[in-house]
């Protein structure tokens, strides 16, 4: 089994603390946004259960520093999602039109492209982001490397145009 | 007016979500190897689940008292509640789509599974396993 490496964003103890009381501020509120029923102590306590449960996986993964990197990447992924949504619009159509080509025009290809990224987060945002547009899937993340399956040859032009990789790394690093 | 606008908009986004997800079985039908239909399997994943959600976003509307009781903003069924669970939800499929996808490719890829880089009429000889180094 993995054992999982703390991140290299670790806190100590003394960091984690308010990080730990915005998680739980967080998880409370979405369970009773999402739950709708504030009267039932059953639902509640299963509520309060949850979180416990979740909060304690966090720290028990070294997982509490990405809590905040969370926080603070959030505001920055409203310009980011608006400009990927377009991207996996676009590429969705691409997409389409070659599936329904009776010619079938694919020129399938493996390329590497450069993952600049810091963070864990970063870097899975970007890795993320390329599978979720049609036409490329990451393949393989390893070291500052990203193996990437592009299903045409303009897909993989794409990629390596790094315009994907700029906007992610803006987003990591604020300006 | 409005109202049947928005019903026209929300037929179009749901039948255009649905097509997505057909284009995207045809796709698994028609391409030639396990890495290429990933490709096909991503477009169900987002414009087709993000259509069709939207489409029933709209559906349920919205339902803000901006100008206090009796002139709220209102907006199809006035289920706000609904709508922003439609939402998370696409945000949850959108996170959660390319963590499946990767986990599939990355485990074709470590048993070594063929691609074909030939076209789809040749899939006789021309396979061979990738390796970029």
């Amino acid at each position: 089994m993995y054992d999982l490496p703390p991140s290299p964003q670790s806190l100590s103890g003394k960091e984690t603390g308010p990080l730990l009381i915005a998680l739980v501020v967080t998880l409370s509120a979405l369970w009773l946004l999402w739950s709708g029923i504030y009267d039932n102590t059953l639902i509640l306590g299963l509520g309060a259960c949850s979180i416990a449960f979740v909060v304690w996986m966090t720290r028990r993964m070294h997982r509490v520093a990405e809590a905040k990197a969370g926080y603070t990447l959030g505001p920055r992924l409203i310009t980011y999602l608006p400009w990927l949504g377009w991207e996996i619009v676009k590429a969705n159509f691409q997409v389409a039109r070659i599936i329904l080509d009776p010619k079938l025009p694919i020129s399938p290809r493996l390329i590497r492209v450069p993952v600049p990224q810091q963070t864990d987060l970063g870097r899975v945002i970007y890795a993320n982001s390329i599978t979720l547009t049609p036409g490329t899937v990451s393949l393989d993340l390893r070291g500052d490397g990203l193996l990437v399956h592009a299903l045409t040859h303009e897909a993989a032009e794409g990629v390596l145009s790094g315009e994907m990789e700029r906007r992610v790394n803006r987003m990591e690093r604020p300006s | 007016m409005i109202d049947s606008l928005l019903h026209a908009l929300v037929w179009i986004l749901l039948v255009g979500g649905a097509a997505f997800c057909v284009i995207g079985a045809v796709g698994m039908l028609r391409l030639p190897d396990f890495y290429t239909r990933t490709h096909a399997a991503t477009l169900p994943d987002t414009l087709g689940a993000g259509m069709i959600l939207l489409g029933l976003m709209l559906q349920s509307g919205l339902n803000l008292p901006l100008l206090g009781e009796g002139a709220s903003l209102r907006i199809g069924d006035g289920n706000t509640l609904v709508t922003l669970k439609l939402l998370t939800l696409l945000l949850f499929l959108l996170a959660t789509g390319p963590a499946s996808t990767h986990a599939l490719v990355k485990a074709a890829y470590a048993r070594g599974i063929r691609w074909n880089q030939a076209s789809p009429q040749d899939d006789s000889s021309d396979s061979k396993h990738a390796d970029p180094d």
